[in-house]
């Protein structure tokens, strides 16, 4: 019985690299897709860039905090500078806002990715403020109370237009939900009292029929809660690859640092010897300083993660931490679910198979007519069978004396009784039974013809006529389209696809050659799931799985990403440490590649931050010992005008650098499923090449501009 | 540059490849403890030491296995002990024997005594003095050259325990430091150093215990000509890249370095193990492709470096063009630069020499690094602040070049979108913190010294620089004279060396600030690198797929040089764009 009135979301397939452009990452845009630049949100990331100064919030990042204490310091100068009528104030003035800008640049890239989070949330939260609840007392009476009262185990009744208080799991009744607040999905779905549909989730809407439901959560610690401080990122905890990035980059800010410090002396001992030109000033040491430390990276990096984490929201994930969405990235083993994943779910009737003296039509007759009262999947795929392959259109049966005989666990067959004879259809064993007691002969090729579809992985269903073997309907499970080119992208990429399934290892084996999968787990119970896991463990390696039912809570715990499916059961989103709204398991795929290009991303404005100091160097270097040394001017390879202008000209590209690589940081680098090695050749070439060379032209254009508008 | 000098240059690398394999395997067997074909001669004394010093064994019979700390322990207990007991020889040199010249306390001050003997301890090898008018033949045989064989040795163990954290998964060990330093010593160093001083005798190297010699010259002045057990510190000095030369003039000198074909021999001992242990570290990780890149990439760098200093050297200046050197080689003469070169060797295998010499820690020379060109001489400055990683000291450059290594792969490795990784084990936070300590302490202790260096002022004809302002000691001045300073403390805290020379640094204040440049660039770098390979070794290695980053091909190799150059380049280039680089440019 489909228990939801929710088409299935599997049945969509996204395909994982669109066409050349920007989203060729292989990313479909979810739904709760905007534009990268919302009007709202830029507004209140500009207020909070200002906020963000607060010295005690920006120590956090040590680059960006280098930087404001360069700009307090340079700002302090220039005062003096002022009050003592000292010439250069034009040059100290734009250095100051110049370096000021810069770690605006960087707030703002942060509170932009917090931005669409907060919104959000905020929405979020309006759902949650004035709910309240019908409580059943324990004498049986129903009071109206505020849902922020209710504790575990109290009980709820919930009518059509209400909102569910709290979570909880339906302990009565059966009625149609709306779970577009947790999901974006307008569809209802449909929550009843037993089984792995009994959970309900604080803040949806009943739309039909009642249903009573024991509270599982106090105050505070609903799902609708923790989505509030997940999306709002209230507990974003630096993951363990950023924090390792943190270090490095604080250790080379260091080394800059200590550079620039001894440039001083260094300067002192050339300009004694030399006998002229002075030592660089202190503003221009800071500018320097500034240039030089990877400020790209520093300034990005929380946005970068910030935004990994909100690009799996949109794509309807809720990830309980950024370490999940970075392990996802590492993944070295996806386990999929067969059903619902690589096959549609239902196995299909692919052919009709009659035995020697049957004609194909005979048996597409009796196919049709035992399965035109079945209504599962399969049942209907007969139908569907016999009518595109034979002709043959749905009969009115009920004015033929027709007795239809349902499916039964004893019997293991269905059909029907109709115009006298008996019509059954069954796996191989039971027809058999059936036909042998009614004194039948069960034909040898039958059997062959069974097994030989079984061999392939396919189902064999027998169709009898009286006593009569008519022929066997060839069952198949369907493998989605474009399934095995996203395995084998995945294998290119190096992670490992291993099918789960109830099946057979005969039927698994079938399924996963046609499906591309690397290994398979057939007649998997809860248990092996999780010892595969364990396993795979062992030999280190990181596993992602997806899992509905609470037996599967203990192995999504086990594995290093575990995607919980909404209309799972609580234990189970409990258990994993992140939650698909949509309840689709392919999407497992596209964390995967989400997690990639959150590293990818990182890396790629690391090395682009270190290697934009080259051209920095080149700027600078002369600029300050252009009167010490004249003959330094040789390596002002891009005739920079004047030295403030060199100098200023590098501080500015630093700045501005930053606020164009936002949109890179929010949106992440392009990222397609290649090996590593040909990623790695591409991105070292765009962003370590790339970033060699990209500033001289920028820094150069930015002199002439200076030049032109006569600030150098 | 000539076709012949191309030749000479291409004979040396040819015999470091040819070695690098049967040296490298036998290494990671001696090493691991295995059996060798030396065994059976050796094994007993191996045992003996053993016993001798008491060193924990297992039940096996085999030393224990160590933690990270207490491997550290001993080596830093070894080699404070060591370096007192050092001291103490230079100190009591007029009680002990082998003294034919009497040299006594008064030679050795306790500040020279001090730099020595934390030099030699640190495998640095930066003499201050005059050896052969300072120490007796029994310092330089029972302190230096047992320094020798024990620093080179001490610093193979360290990148074996290194190597071992790689190799290893879910262990707390990295090795035994005394076996690690005394199966160096006694399968490694030792019957190589065998050979390698019988063959410098048959080349004209010296070997006696003689009083010194006095001679009358052809010009008419009496000379005294300094004798000594060379030959034998002589070998160890090279293959230990040791670097401290038995006389002053060091590798310039005729009884150390008599022919071209000694010349050769010393160089090919410098980059002998460094090559080899690439090798070993393949042959560990069990993957020798791994170690291959590692020496397609240090062979990478050290190509560029001999491709400069060789250029330069031979091109010349205009200074010299302008006095009326002729500057291009014919048959009879070999232009170029030929000041401080000696003509035995010519500027091919000079500029090889300093190349080499400085890409692994040894810092013995055969000319003058001073009378460089400024770009020629600015390669081997610029190698030491590398880290000394193209092929390096004995196990210092493989060391090194791992930090270096781990970082290009914590940097870049993200980029093929999973968290860093290196020989299937995750570079994360303790790693990266650590190297990062190691290199903070590198550049931190060159550039505060050298700042230090260029403005510290002290009272004439005082204790600490009688000289006057540090800057006094020069003999160069403006560019030229800041880079002595800069050599001086990068080669210090690199444990090169070698010296630019031009700077007199045996007073107090050098000796002092020297001497603990050199403690900090060997101990405080490696102790951080001890601690990454404990925490490599208690990881699980992550099998490899088609996802990861491909650390053996071209690729990485690009990658890795790309590294080492950008990061030396951007701590450095202010410092060195006010010393060789102006200087160039002002020519």
């Amino acid at each position: 019985m489909p228990t939801e009135l929710q088409e299935p979301q599997s049945h969509v397939m996204t395909p994982l690299v669109t066409d050349g452009d920007s989203t060729a990452l292989g990313l479909s845009r979810g739904k709760r897709a905007q534009p990268l630049f919302d009007p709202p949100i830029v507004r209140r990331a500009l207020v909070d860039s200002f906020i963000k100064l607060n010295p005690r919030t920006l120590a956090k990042n040590p680059v960006m905090f280098v930087v404001e204490v360069g700009a307090m310091l340079t700002t302090v100068l220039l005062f003096r500078t002022i009050g003592a009528g000292h010439q250069g104030v034009l040059f100290q003035a734009q250095i100051a806002a110049w370096l000021w800008f810069t770690v605006l640049f960087a707030n703002f890239a942060e509170a932009m990715a917090e931005g669409r989070g907060k919104a959000q949330a905020d929405n979020l939260r309006k759902t949650k403020s004035d709910a309240t609840a019908r409580l059943i007392t324990p004498a049986g009476k129903v009071e109206v109370v505020g849902a922020a009262s209710l504790r575990k185990g109290d009980v709820c009744l919930c009518e059509p237009d209400d909102i569910i208080p709290s979570d909880g799991e339906v302990i009565e009744g059966i009625a149609s939900v709306d779970e577009s607040v947790i999901t974006g999905e307008s569809a209802p779905v449909i929550r009843e009292s037993g089984g792995d549909r009994s959970a309900v989730t604080g803040g949806t809407r009943v739309l039909s029929d009642y249903i009573k439901v024991r509270i599982t959560s106090n105050p505070g610690e609903t799902f609708l809660d923790r989505m509030i401080s997940l999306v709002e990122g209230a507990q974003r905890q630096k993951t363990p690859n950023e924090i390792a990035l943190n270090i490095m980059i604080a250790g080379l800010t260091l080394i800059f640092l200590f550079a620039v410090m001894t440039l001083a002396p260094f300067a002192k001992y050339s300009v004694t010897r030399a006998n002229a030109g002075a030592i660089p000033s202190v503003i221009v040491l800071v500018s320097l300083l500034v240039c030089l430390i990877p400020t790209t990276i520093g300034g990005l990096l929380s946005a970068i993660g910030i935004a990994g984490m909100d690009r799996v929201m949109q794509h309807n994930v809720l990830a309980m931490s950024g370490k999940a969405v970075e392990a996802a990235g590492d993944v070295n083993t996806l386990l999929l679910d067969k059903t619902g994943t690589i096959t549609l779910g239902n196995r299909q009737a692919v052919e009709l198979i009659p035995v020697a003296g049957v004609t194909g039509e005979e048996l597409a007759d009796a196919a049709q007519l035992s399965s035109l009262a079945d209504e599962t999947p399969e049942g209907r795929s007969i139908v569907v069978l016999a009518k595109e392959k034979y002709g043959l259109r749905g009969r009115e049966i009920s004015a033929h004396n027709a007795e239809f005989i349902p499916f039964s666990a004893q019997t293991r067959m269905s059909g029907i009784n109709f115009e006298g004879h008996q019509i059954r259809k069954g796996a191989t064993r039971s027809v058999k039974r059936y036909i042998i007691d009614m004194g039948g002969v069960f034909p040898q090729q039958v059997e062959d013809i069974a097994d030989g579809i079984s061999r392939t992985g396919g189902t064999p269903l027998v169709v009898s006529r009286d006593k009569q073997a008519l022929g066997v309907i060839h069952l198949k499970d369907v493998v989605k389209g474009g399934m095995r080119e996203r395995f084998a992208q995945m294998r290119l990429m190096g992670i490992r696809t291993v099918m789960i399934t109830g099946d057979n290892p005969l039927t698994a084996a079938a399924i996963a050659a046609e499906a591309g999968v690397d290994d398979f787990l057939a007649q998997a119970t809860p248990k092996d799931k999780l010892d595969l896991i364990k396993k795979e463990q062992a030999g280190g390696r990181l596993v992602a799985m997806t899992g509905d039912g609470t037996n599967d809570a203990p192995a999504l715990a086990q594995a290093d990403v575990g995607v919980a499916m909404n209309t799972g059961t609580m234990a189970a989103k409990e258990a994993g440490n992140m939650v698909d709204l949509d309840s689709n398991p392919t999407k497992l795929i596209e964390i995967v590649a989400i997690g990639k290009q959150l590293l990818i991303t990182r890396g790629a404005l690391t090395t682009f931050s270190i290697a934009n100091d080259v051209a920095k160097y080149f700027a600078i270097i002369p600029a300050m010992f252009a009167v010490t040394y004249p003959a330094l001017n040789r390596i002002n390879i891009m005739g920079l005008h004047t030295p403030e202008s060199a100098i200023l000209s590098a501080v500015i590209f630093n700045a501005l650098i930053i606020i164009a690589l936002v949109p890179v940081a929010l949106r992440g680098v392009k990222y397609r499923p290649l090996s590593a090695g040909a990623l790695l050749r591409r991105n070292l070439l765009v962003y370590g090449l790339g970033g060699v060379i990209a500033p001289f032209p920028a820094i150069w254009a930015i002199d002439r501009l200076l030049g032109a508008l006569h600030l150098a | 540059m000539t076709p012949n000098g191309w030749l000479q240059i291409a004979l040396f690398f040819v015999l470091i490849i040819a070695c690098a394999k049967p040296l490298g395997k036998f290494i990671a067997e001696v090493m691991e403890g295995r059996r060798t074909f030396l065994t059976g001669l050796l094994g007993p004394v191996e045992r003996l030491v053993y016993r001798l010093c008491g060193v924990t064994l297992d039940p096996e019979g085999k030393p224990e296995e160590q933690h990270w700390t207490r491997y550290a322990g001993a080596l830093l207990a070894f080699s404070a002990f060591s370096a007192l007991l050092l001291y103490a020889f230079q100190r009591l040199q007029g009680w002990l024997p082998f003294n034919p010249q009497g040299l006594n306390q008064n030679n050795v001050s306790p500040d020279l005594a001090f730099n020595t003997s934390v030099s030699f301890t640190t495998n640095t090898n930066w003499q201050s003095y005059v050896p052969e008018t300072t120490l007796s033949y029994f310092v330089q045989m029972a302190g230096m050259t047992v320094h020798n064989f024990l620093s080179a040795a001490a610093g193979l163990g360290i990148a074996m325990a290194l190597v071992r954290g790689f190799a290893r998964q879910s262990v707390q060990t990295i090795g035994n430091f005394w076996a690690d330093l005394t199966r160096a010593t006694l399968y490694i160093l030792l019957p190589i150093s065998v050979v390698a001083a019988l063959f410098f005798c048959s080349q004209g190297v010296i070997q006696n215990l003689n009083g010194y010699e006095t001679a009358t010259t052809l010009e008419g002045p009496r000379q005294t000509i300094a004798q000594g057990p060379v030959a034998s510190q002589e070998a160890i000095k090279m293959l230990g890249t040791n670097g401290g030369g038995f006389f002053n003039a060091n590798s310039a000198h005729p009884y150390e370095n008599p022919t071209p074909l000694s010349n050769l021999a010393q160089m090919f001992l410098i980059f002998l193990i460094p090559g080899a242990l690439t090798y070993t570290f393949g042959i560990m990780v069990r993957d020798t492709k791994q170690g291959w890149a590692l020496f397609g990439a240090m062979s990478v760098l050290w190509f560029a470096g001999v491709l400069t200093a060789y250029n330069f050297e031979q091109a010349g200046t205009p200074v010299l063009s302008k006095a009326g050197v002729e500057l291009s080689p014919t048959g009879e003469q070999s232009g170029g630069n030929m000041e401080g070169k000696e003509t035995r060797f010519g500027i091919a295998n000079t500029a090889l020499f300093a190349t080499v010499t400085t890409d692994a820690s040894c810092g013995a020379v055969n000319g003058m690094h001073d009378s460089f060109t400024p770009l020629g001489g600015l390669v081997p400055l610029f190698n030491i602040q590398l880290g000394e990683v193209v092929f390096g000291g004995v196990g210092a450059g493989l060391y090194g070049m791992l930090m270096f290594a781990i970082l290009a792969v914590f940097i870049a490795g993200l980029m093929v979108g999973r968290t860093p990784e290196y020989l299937g084990k995750k570079i994360e936070k303790k790693e990266v913190k650590m190297a990062m300590i190691a290199m903070l302490v590198l550049a931190a202790a060159i550039l505060f010294f050298t700042a230090a260096g260029s403005v510290a002022e002290f009272a004439k004809n005082g204790y600490w620089n009688p000289q006057g302002p540090a800057t006094a000691n020069l003999n160069n001045p403006g560019a030229h004279g800041f880079a002595e300073i800069l050599y001086a403390y990068t080669s210090g805290t690199g444990n090169n060396g070698s010296a630019f020379a031009g700077i007199s640094a045996n007073t107090p204040w050098y000796n002092l600030t020297i001497g603990l440049a050199m403690l900090i660039g060997r101990f405080l770098m490696v102790l951080p690198l001890l601690a990454i390979a404990s925490s490599l070794a208690a990881k699980r290695q992550v099998p490899a797929s088609a996802g990861t980053f491909p650390t053996h091909g071209p690729l990485f190799v690009g990658l890795l040089v790309g590294v080492v150059v950008i990061v030396g380049a951007l701590t450095y280039f202010p410092a060195l764009s006010l010393g060789p680089l102006v200087e160039h440019l002002m020519l």
